[in-house]
């Protein structure tokens, strides 16, 4: 915050201040701050409405944490002046010096994450929390990878995913709730019925591009939401379906009993609650995996590189002869069936679903972790999931601070590196060697 | 016909408060061609700061008939304001020239921000405030149901007309509203011919947090309830006005917003309460793709 950004000679003083004049500069730029930040934060802060004795509203006197406040707002202002010897903070889209080496040992890390995440339930020490937490980490990993097709590959802005989410949830949910269909079934219906959504929203929005397309999609989202919480007699409305059957071992369910037909009775192991989370976390692995690798494989084929195309120039792509229309929907559709896929693991896991789960926010995280891994990488989207849910559990402890922390690091991350944390590209297909390039030269979402 | 006419006026006092908060969203995408995403939120913090206005009024035993509201509608205005400054300065600013969905992405974390701060610092429960304004004009009587035109809707009404007449003289006659319109066409152009783009920019930020800032006014006293979570479906629907006038044309928003308040207290009236917002959602489907330049908006030529 600084109060202009005027030209003229204050403005060169500020680029290159003189040593003496520099402390001076950052003091004063500090008090705007602070000014800024009083006017933002005491009315809110310091004057809190709280519902009375009398049941009207009061207002409660808080201004020691205003006050707090500004003070912090004012230190560190004062300090990025004095560090920096500028206003502000630049975006950088040049590949950092860590990005650069997490891009060079990209060939290194990739084997290393699946290594880690194969051996992840031998590990002493991990927990049924820490798998836990894993299995939600590459729940996200997965939507990322599935909306990375629809926004880093194909270019279409989705801000609606959590619909088909939603839509592979409630399709293992109702199947199994009124025709009895096992886990194993449902999951390829449930994928089905996610890409016929995605085909079916895909349609109206083919002509629509950027930010228009985002709202349209939001928009889909909200409408699928809206229609499971009101249409409770098929969908259970606000309530969710409860009491949703568990995965088997391929016919084995997991039992505490011990007897014959169960998983721990076959193996003649001792039953354990153990056996099924980490059963479970091995599916959501495989499932992720096989997400990452059909759209490793896409990318090599006509498909993939007609929807890499599509995000770098539509117009020219019509000019050659792609078909726009089946590539776009085609994109919609894969990612749907992805999120699909992992929505009926969600419903599996949790064995409860309801409207709540599939909130706009979730699709906001969703595209959060594709942008900030960096579109189009794939690695990038795996980070960017543990690095988000993994802080987002850390932070566990801090309650209600938790989203506002979220939030603002994904503005902060945003600010720093809008080209996410791998900035750089390998082009898909070459002619002779590939060449990493600058995000900045790679076509986006519109 | 009484019921009707009730939804008639119902309607178009909720299409005013749309309206207002959808200037805001096509002025700042008719200048740097970005969805504010947080342009709800700042809706929300609007409402909330002229509740805290009206408390702190009434402690003082200043809060009283038309000066205490035109007080609290100050106050408002000016605290939003600067709250719409801050967030052009933070969030948005360092991202102008990078790619698209930085912005878009920063919005959105800047929302959730928003949203959480006042969660935070004003509890999480519902604000329910006791009614200013009471009472209303009986406008007709047909069959034991009475038309009621309540005075809050009337000062909903009134205040908005004249906003927007505040707001279009200031766009259309002044050096400011000039620069505005010079930037929207071609910044780089208005930048070149001495106009600072950068404080246009910020202004534009603000006078649209004073807008919207105004609608939150106009809701707290309207509806007498607020949560910290009321800015995304105001600022979905309102976008949906903006969208439906032909984005980037101002009398386009608050035609757009007036539409969009008379649709949905009419399908809620006659239809479903349940899927009203479904309603909404749906004209923004449609619109964009049977009308996708809106009613006043200009069509787009796709240049190579």
């Amino acid at each position: 915050m600084s109060a202009s950004d005027r030209g003229g000679p204050q403005a060169r003083d500020v680029n290159r201040p003189r040593p003496s004049s520099r402390l001076q500069l950052a003091l004063k730029d500090a008090l705007v701050a602070t000014a800024v930040a009083a006017a933002l934060f005491v009315p809110l802060v310091a004057l809190r409405t709280d519902i009375g004795a009398g049941g009207g509203l009061a207002l409660r006197f808080r201004w020691k944490e205003a006050a707090i406040l500004c003070g912090l707002v004012f230190l560190g202002r004062l300090a990025l002046v004095l560090w920096t010897g500028r206003r502000g903070l630049r975006p950088s889209t040049a590949p950092g010096p860590w990005t650069d080496r997490l891009q060079q040992a990209g060939r290194l890390a990739a084997p290393a994450f699946l290594a880690v995440a194969l051996v992840l339930p031998a590990i002493p020490g991990i927990d049924r929390y820490e798998l836990d937490l894993g299995i939600l980490v590459l729940t996200y990993v997965m939507l990322g990878w599935g909306l990375n097709i629809v926004v880093g590959l194909a270019g279409l802005l989705d801000l609606g995913y959590v619909a088909f989410y939603a839509v592979g949830a409630y399709s293992y949910a109702l199947l199994a709730q009124y025709f009895g269909l096992s886990f194993w079934i449902c999951l390829p219906l449930a994928g089905i019925f996610a890409a016929f959504w995605g085909i079916l929203l895909g349609f109206p929005v083919l002509r629509l591009r950027g930010d228009y397309l985002a709202i349209v999609t939001l928009a889909f989202g909200e409408i699928i939401r809206v229609v499971l919480i009101n249409w409770a007699s098929f969908t259970g409305g606000p309530n969710g379906i409860t009491g949703i059957p568990r995965p088997s071992f391929f016919g084995l369910p997991f039992s505490m009993a011990g007897g014959e037909g169960t998983f721990a009775g076959f193996f003649g192991l001792e039953p354990s609650v153990s056996h099924r989370v980490i059963f479970l976390y091995y599916l959501i692995l495989g499932l992720a995996l096989l997400t990452n690798w059909v759209t490793i494989r896409l990318r090599r084929q006509p498909l993939g590189r007609a929807w890499e195309a599509l995000r770098e120039d539509e117009i020219a792509c019509r000019a050659l002869g792609i078909n726009v229309t089946t590539t776009k929907l085609s994109a919609f559709a894969l990612g749907a069936m992805f999120g699909g896929f992992a929505g009926a693991f969600f419903a599996t896991r949790q064995a409860f679903i309801s409207p709540e789960s599939f909130t706009f926010i979730e699709s906001a995280i969703i595209l959060a972790i594709v942008v900030l891994g960096g579109l189009g990488s794939q690695i990038g989207v795996a980070v960017a999931a543990l690095v988000l849910i993994g802080g987002f559990e850390v932070f566990r402890g801090l309650e209600e601070w938790r989203m506002l922390v979220f939030g603002g690091a994904m503005v902060v991350i945003m600010v720093l590196r809008p080209r996410g944390l791998v900035g750089t590209r390998t082009p898909s297909i070459a002619l002779g060697k590939k060449r990493t390039i600058s995000g900045d030269l790679v076509g986006e979402g519109r | 016909m009484a019921y009707a006419l009730q939804q008639l006026i119902n309607g178009i006092s909720l299409g005013m408060i749309y309206g207002l908060i959808a200037v805001g969203y096509t002025m700042v995408y008719g200048i740097i061609g970005m969805i504010n995403f947080a342009h709800g939120d700042v809706f929300m913090i609007g409402a909330f700061i002229s509740l805290i206005a009206v408390l702190l009024l009434s402690m003082g035993g200043i809060m009283g008939g038309p000066a205490g509201i035109l007080l609290v509608l100050l106050i408002s205005i000016v605290i939003t304001g600067i709250y719409g400054w801050a967030i052009e300065r933070i969030a948005y600013r360092p991202l102008r020239g990078s790619f698209r969905l930085a912005p878009l992405i920063s919005a959105i974390g800047l929302s959730i921000v928003l949203q959480n701060f006042v969660q935070v610092s004003q509890g999480a429960r519902v604000k329910p405030m006791e009614t200013l304004v009471a009472g209303g004009i009986e406008v007709m009587r047909q069959d034991g149901f009475v038309v009621q035109l309540a005075y809050t809707q009337m000062l909903i009404i009134g205040v908005t007309l004249a906003v927007l007449a505040v707001f279009t003289v200031l766009v259309t006659r002044t050096p400011l509203g000039r620069a505005m319109r010079a930037c929207e066409q071609d910044r780089k152009m208005a930048g070149l011919l001495g106009i600072d783009t950068d404080r246009t920019i910020s202004l534009t930020f603000v006078i649209g947090a004073a807008l919207a800032s105004v609608a939150g006014t106009m809701y707290l006293l309207r509806y007498g309830v607020i949560d910290f979570y009321i800015g995304f479906l105001a600022g979905v629907k309102a976008f949906t006005a903006a969208v439906l006038g032909g984005i980037g044309s101002l009398p386009g928003a608050v035609l757009g917003g007036l539409l969009i308040g008379l649709i949905e207290t009419f399908w809620s009236a006659y239809f479903s309460v349940q899927y009203k917002d479904v309603a909404a959602f749906s004209i923004l489907v449609l619109t964009l793709i049977f009308l996708p330049t809106g009613l006043l908006g200009r069509q787009e030529v796709e240049k190579v």
